[in-house]
């Protein structure tokens, strides 16, 4: 995974500044960088959004197919997640480099997803046990800074948000064979109800402290970090941890309280400006990926 | 704690003076430098219907008959007595191999260092098995380029008490091109901390130690808490120089400075917001005209 070394006295003077509140950007450590998010940025998906976040750029893709129901749950669709690294991003992602990346943030992705309330499947049915919606999310990393899962979760509630999946009827003709119809009217689409997606919030222990939306230099200070998902009402979907070191129950307790904190703290904001995004309409032009 | 969301915003380019977009020694690639036959075709450019052109977006530099085009986008192209900023990659037999943002790895060689100490002597053999305590890999240093060799690989030295090893403090890597190239690269900014602007784009932020402490020949780093104004100042000074960068304000001290004094009316966060950003660099760019006026 990308890294950025750091030398030992640096990595004191991070630590120390940590401990007092005064990160080197100036941040607090509950504050994240100032982040750009635009939806609808690729034409050929039915959702899309880039988020920026300091450096780190995530672009996610969404497309609706029509897939069957898996065999135990016949009356809902479901989400199909894929993560890829972008060689641009560094040149470790070269040929197979960044898999192993990509596979560790599709498996979150998977478990933060995996509960009934992130997403209503249910309305992705079309036909119970013969077809329903199948949504792959597609993931492309283009940088990284430090913050990967938190810039993806973002991107991709912003993605859910602006998907549009087209209508279809059902209709059963004489012989009782069932036909999909898809509506002649391209803007008669069903809209995605995005307010339980949870936000992974990271936090990265470092010193006796921890931080949000660390950079890479700082996480080159920590052992270890938790990543917690939280939607809009402070519900907990998904923790886990990711680093070698350890972390005593103690601040796993506080890392947890702050995180669903900061959390909650995130969806407002995001929903808010995704709101306004779409009263602008089509009319503004989008800055897109040269601005 | 609120995090800050917004639209992408198209940047504008911010500039008070008119000059920059009739300068005609700009050229980008494809543009014809000159269709006069007399002129030698140098670095950066290329004949096509007889016809000079450009294959680098930078500044036409002209040595007599030679025509060049200097890349503005590019890694450091060093020149002895260049001032760099560079950190250690590896360690090999009788040498450090550094990271100094040029296209390949510089070299500082066991023979172009003061070991502590300070006493000029042979370097032996005990040396050679002790170099990793003087500089590990990730170590960062600043040193000066010796000479070039034949592939445009540096070779540096630290043979001065000047340079040497780097202690607590935080670099920003930059665009070699925006650093201005001056009498001395290494500043004791009058707001409470000093900065090295290695010629290589790689600035260096560091509290101003205070009186001149016991020199181990640049080798000892202290590893004492620095002071919280002293780290404000730091941090302020750092997004200081991402805002200049941003909108490819030229680097160097006054300019570094007239930027932190405009600066001191916003928290040190804030600077990295896009319109505050613009806001500050349009203050100092004016101040430096007035400066210059």
């Amino acid at each position: 995974m990308a890294t950025a070394q750091v030398s030992e006295a640096e990595k004191v003077y991070i630590l120390h500044g940590i401990r007092e509140d005064l990160r080197v950007d100036g941040r607090g450590c509950e504050d994240y960088r100032h982040m750009e998010i635009e939806t609808d940025v690729v034409s050929n998906t039915d959702g899309s959004a880039k988020v920026t976040l300091g450096h780190t750029a995530v672009l996610v893709g969404i497309k609706a197919e029509i897939g069957k129901p898996r065999p135990m749950i016949p009356n809902e669709g479901y989400l199909e997640f894929f993560v890829d690294c972008s060689a641009n991003a560094t040149p470790e992602f070269e040929g197979r480099g960044g898999e192993e990346l990509g596979t560790e943030i599709s498996n979150t992705l998977y478990k933060v997803f995996n509960n009934k309330h992130s997403v209503d499947l249910q309305s992705l049915c079309i036909s119970p046990g013969e077809h329903c919606w199948v949504l792959y999310v597609d993931v492309l990393l283009l940088q990284c800074d430090g913050n990967l899962y938190d810039a993806t979760s973002v991107a991709i509630k912003a993605a859910l948000f602006s998907t549009k999946i087209p209508r279809v009827h059902i209709s059963t003709d004489d012989e009782g064979g069932k036909e999909i119809e898809l509506s002649d009217d391209p803007y008669d689409c069903m809209r995605i109800q995005v307010e339980n997606v949870p936000c992974i919030v990271t936090l990265c222990k470092v010193g006796h402290r921890h931080v949000v939306d660390a950079t890479l230099q700082e996480k080159a200070c920590s052992v270890a970090s938790l990543i917690i998902s939280v939607t809009h009402k402070g519900t907990v979907t998904c923790t886990r941890k990711v680093g070698g070191g350890s972390l005593d129950p103690e601040s796993v307790f506080e890392m947890t309280e702050a995180g669903k904190r900061v959390g909650k703290a995130l969806h407002a904001p995001l929903m808010k400006l995704l709101q306004h995004e779409e009263s602008l309409g089509r009319k503004t032009p989008k800055v897109g990926f040269l601005g | 704690m609120a995090a800050d969301m917004r639209l992408p915003r198209v940047r504008k380019t911010l500039s008070v003076s008119e000059s920059a977009s009739h300068r005609r020694d700009l050229v980008v690639p494809g543009d014809i430098i000159t269709s006069d036959t007399g002129f030698m075709r140098g670095h950066g450019t290329y004949v096509d219907d007889d016809k000079l052109t450009a294959s680098v977006a930078g500044e036409v530099q002209r040595v007599d008959k030679l025509i060049c085009v200097r890349p503005l986008k590019t890694r450091f192209n060093g020149e002895v007595g260049d001032v760099v900023v560079g950190r250690i990659t590896e360690v090999q037999q009788k040498r450090w191999k550094v990271e100094t943002n040029s296209r390949l790895d510089s070299v500082l060689l066991l023979s172009s260092v003061n070991l502590p100490g300070g006493e000029l002597r042979r370097r032996s053999a005990e040396d050679e098995l002790t170099m990793r305590e003087y500089l590990q890999e990730g170590d960062l240093i600043s040193a000066e380029v010796q000479s070039v060799f034949s592939d445009g690989a540096l070779s540096l030295h630290t043979r001065s008490l000047k340079y040497g090893k780097l202690g607590q403090g935080v670099l920003v890597q930059l665009s070699p091109s925006l650093v201005k190239r001056q009498k001395t690269h290494f500043h004791n900014l009058p707001c409470g901390a000093s900065v090295i602007l290695g010629n290589n784009g790689f600035v260096w932020l560091y509290p101003t130690p205070g009186q001149q402490e016991e020199e181990a020949g640049g080798f000892y780093t202290s590893l004492e808490p620095v002071s919280l104004a002293d780290r404000e100042v730091i941090s302020r000074l750092r997004n200081c120089l991402l805002a200049l960068a941003a909108h490819k304000v030229l680097l160097f001290d006054t300019s570094l400075l007239y930027c932190y004094e405009s600066s001191l009316q916003h928290q040190v966060k804030d600077i990295l917001k896009p319109e505050v950003m613009e806001e500050i660099v349009m203050l100092t760019q004016q101040k430096l005209l007035e400066q210059e006026g």
